[in-house]
């Protein structure tokens, strides 16, 4: 399942590159990409543990740049 | 700016305030100095330091904000107190800076590509209601107005007007349409008040796809982009070694610590990789909003890069270089009537879609009655076999003839063959042509001038066909007489035979052609309003139907990445600069962060060009002949 989700507050581009070098090392992430230019996280995971890896890839991104929040609809 | 933003700068003014104070009034020694100029540095710092500390706590070492936490600590360490407050003011007003900038050109670039409708009106008990497009059901009838955005895809069927389609295709000029005409969401009614019949769900309309696919281009990142954010990875830490090694070695042979340890700051402040990294997508961007004002849409910074370094550029024929439109010029038959040999032809050919067999029913010019054909095949590449009247009929080219074993003859005319057998005799032939886009022999002209090395048109039509259009358009090679499954073959052909380093353009109309645009290195679709096919399967959409686009999207593809490559050459140029000044103690710690954020902005900027001069030069290029 791929879905896409907006960043709040991604202040710095290199913060960008090392939230999506760390998502893509998350179990079952098939593909991530974090968009600087469009402050967006395309997030491509396992149908099954989709939720499971989303809580850890926000766990992620909150550990490295505390400011940015991935926006969950 | 926001609030944000605007926090930062009253810090600013009133650090530098406070500096500028100290600086006149306060002499520099003393421990109690420190102490003052402790309070302006606090002011413009204590974030950078709070940050530094908590992503240590995280486990981020490298951050930024951590190495100007060191750079100024240590400053403050070896007595230089002006210099540590300082550089920390220089350096948020430089991240100021970037901050804004970057805000300004993502604001812009997403302007450029903002044609999402905010509102559908409805008419519910003869009041004008506006409501979300997304909740307009397929079959609802809504009003646009003058001046209004289309929302959705629909049939116009009541009014007439002239529609804006700029904003989709780059083409100025306004379209007419009036009663039974479709319309396009994302375009402008420009005139009259039209009333249109919704045919699509707002999630299937072109504007949603088109938006859809703008949004999701940022993802498909360019080799440069990746490459830089990789060897960011490494220079950071790498630069960072070279500090410590600087603040250590040289000592031990040459003593004076102090300014050893002072050059290592200096370091440790270039060793930010943020212009860089924030460069190369940043002039991807620019690229590809510049590119979609002028109707040209390309699915990621990866494709800009690859269309660049193209060197050979393939073209279907069929309403890529021709308009698509098939006229049925002549009818032979044999033994037959002409009208019984057009009708024939017509009937077999109903239940096609290609363009040809359209042609065919239109010229017959009676409407078909369904129930006279029994079975009906399509053969791919070769034409149809159908029952009609209990007659099998065949109507295709020689292959079909050949393969069914009946005897026939070739046509003295130049264009498409359609060759038809009754019950295994031969019938007699149409002839069939299609005009050139007027625009195609400039293209052909224009993509040699951007420095396309060959040019080469494949086609399904006949040899004589093939190499006549060739002849007229200027291309190099032709390959004829080919079925769709030969398209892939002779594309994967010409790809080897390719010059090292470059790459292969294909360019079709989307129909039919999805697995040669998938095979090519970059594969282009043109004319896609209203064409799923040809969004889903190309990498650069030319949204109308001008092949001239093809020479002004490679010219903006060329733009970018030469302005990409300035960037980094920029960025690591004065990084290294700087470097080797510092370390022979020639620069100071001001210079280091103009190397940092300085750069950063002044890349900015210029990435920004690949934006601004979008219009322009692609108008040259258009335009030159």
């Amino acid at each position: 399942m791929k879905k896409t989700f907006k960043l709040d507050e991604l202040d710095c581009a290199n913060c960008g590159a090392k939230m999506e070098a760390a998502i893509k090392k998350i179990d079952g992430v098939n593909d991530c990409t974090v968009s600087f230019m469009t402050q967006k996280l395309t997030l491509d995971a396992a149908d099954d543990k989709f939720d499971d890896i989303l809580k850890q890839a926000v766990k992620v991104c909150r550990k490295i740049e505390p400011d940015c929040e991935i926006v969950i609809k | 700016m926001k609030r944000k933003q605007k926090k930062v700068l009253i810090r600013i003014i009133i650090s530098a305030v406070m500096l500028a104070g100290l600086k006149i009034f306060a002499p520099e020694e003393g421990w109690y100095c420190a102490l003052m100029y402790a309070v302006p540095y606090a002011v413009i710092g204590w974030d950078v330091i709070f940050k530094a500390v908590r992503n240590i706590a995280h486990g981020q070492v490298f951050d930024e904000n951590f190495l100007m936490m060191i750079a100024t600590v240590g400053a403050f360490a070896t007595g230089e107190y002006t210099e540590a407050a300082a550089v920390m003011l220089f350096y948020q007003t430089g991240e100021l800076f970037q901050s804004v900038a970057v805000g300004r050109s993502r604001k812009s670039i997403s302007a450029l590509m903002d044609i999402r409708p905010d509102h559908a009106n409805i008419e519910i008990d003869g009041v004008l209601t506006e409501t979300d497009p997304e909740e307009v059901e397929v079959g609802t009838e809504i009003i646009i107005k003058a001046g209004e955005r289309i929302p959705l895809d629909g049939v116009v069927l009541e009014g007439e007007s002239a529609v804006d389609t700029s904003a989709l295709t780059g083409e100025s000029l306004p379209r007419t349409v009036r009663e039974g005409d479709d319309v396009v969401s994302g375009c402008i009614n420009k005139s009259g008040l039209l009333r249109v019949r919704v045919t699509k769900p707002f999630g299937e309309s072109t504007v949603a796809r088109i938006l859809d696919l703008v949004e999701n281009s940022a993802s498909k990142k360019a080799r440069t982009e990746n490459f830089i954010t990789r060897f960011a990875r490494v220079y950071t830490p790498a630069v960072c070694i070279a500090a410590l090694a600087l603040a250590v070695i040289p000592p031990i042979f040459a003593g004076s610590w102090l300014t050893w340890l002072h050059r290592a700051l200096i370091f440790l402040v270039i060793s930010c990789p943020c212009a860089l990294v924030i460069s190369v997508p940043l002039s991807f961007f620019g690229g590809i909003g510049g590119a979609s004002r002028l109707g040209i849409l390309v699915k990621g910074g990866s494709f800009l890069e690859t269309l660049s370094r193209s060197s050979v550029v393939v073209f279907d024929k069929t309403g890529t270089l021709t308009k698509g439109v098939f006229n049925v010029t002549a009818v032979h038959p044999e033994r037959i009537s002409e009208a019984r040999l057009l009708e024939l032809a017509a009937y077999a050919e109903s239940y096609s879609t290609h363009p040809i067999a359209k042609s065919i029913t239109d010229a017959c010019n009676t409407d078909i009655d369904r129930r006279r054909i029994g079975s009906c095949k399509e053969l791919s590449g070769r034409g149809v076999k159908a029952e009609i009247d209990g007659l099998e009929v065949c109507a295709g080219n020689d292959k079909l003839m050949d393969d069914i074993g009946v005897k026939w003859h070739p046509c003295h005319h130049v264009g498409t063959t359609v060759h038809v057998a009754v019950n295994g005799e031969y019938a007699g032939h149409l002839v069939i042509s299609d005009e050139l886009k007027e625009t195609s022999a400039k293209a052909i002209e224009l993509l040699r001038e951007a420095g396309v090395r060959k040019t080469v048109m494949l086609t399904g039509d006949s040899k004589a066909v093939g190499e006549d259009t060739a002849k007229r358009l200027g291309i190099d090679e032709v390959r004829s007489e080919l079925l769709p499954a030969d398209k892939v073959e002779k594309v994967e052909e010409l790809m080897q035979q390719k010059p090292p380093k470059t790459a292969l353009a294909f360019v079709g109309d989307g129909i039919n052609d999805a697995p040669v645009l998938s095979r090519a290195d970059v594969g282009i679709a043109m004319g896609a309003m209203g064409s799923d096919a040809a969004i889903e399967a190309a990498d650069i959409v030319l949204m109308d139907d001008d092949p001239a686009k093809l020479a002004a999207a490679i010219s903006i593809s060329r733009r970018t990445v030469r302005i990409v490559y300035e960037n980094i050459i920029f960025a690591l140029g004065v990084k290294a600069l700087v470097l080797i000044l510092g370390a022979f103690g020639l620069a100071s710690m001001w210079a280091a962060v103009f190397a940092d954020v300085g750069v950063s902005v002044i890349a900015i900027l210029n990435a920004m060009r690949c934006l601004l001069t979008g219009k322009a030069d692609s108008k040259e290029v258009l335009f030159k002949t």
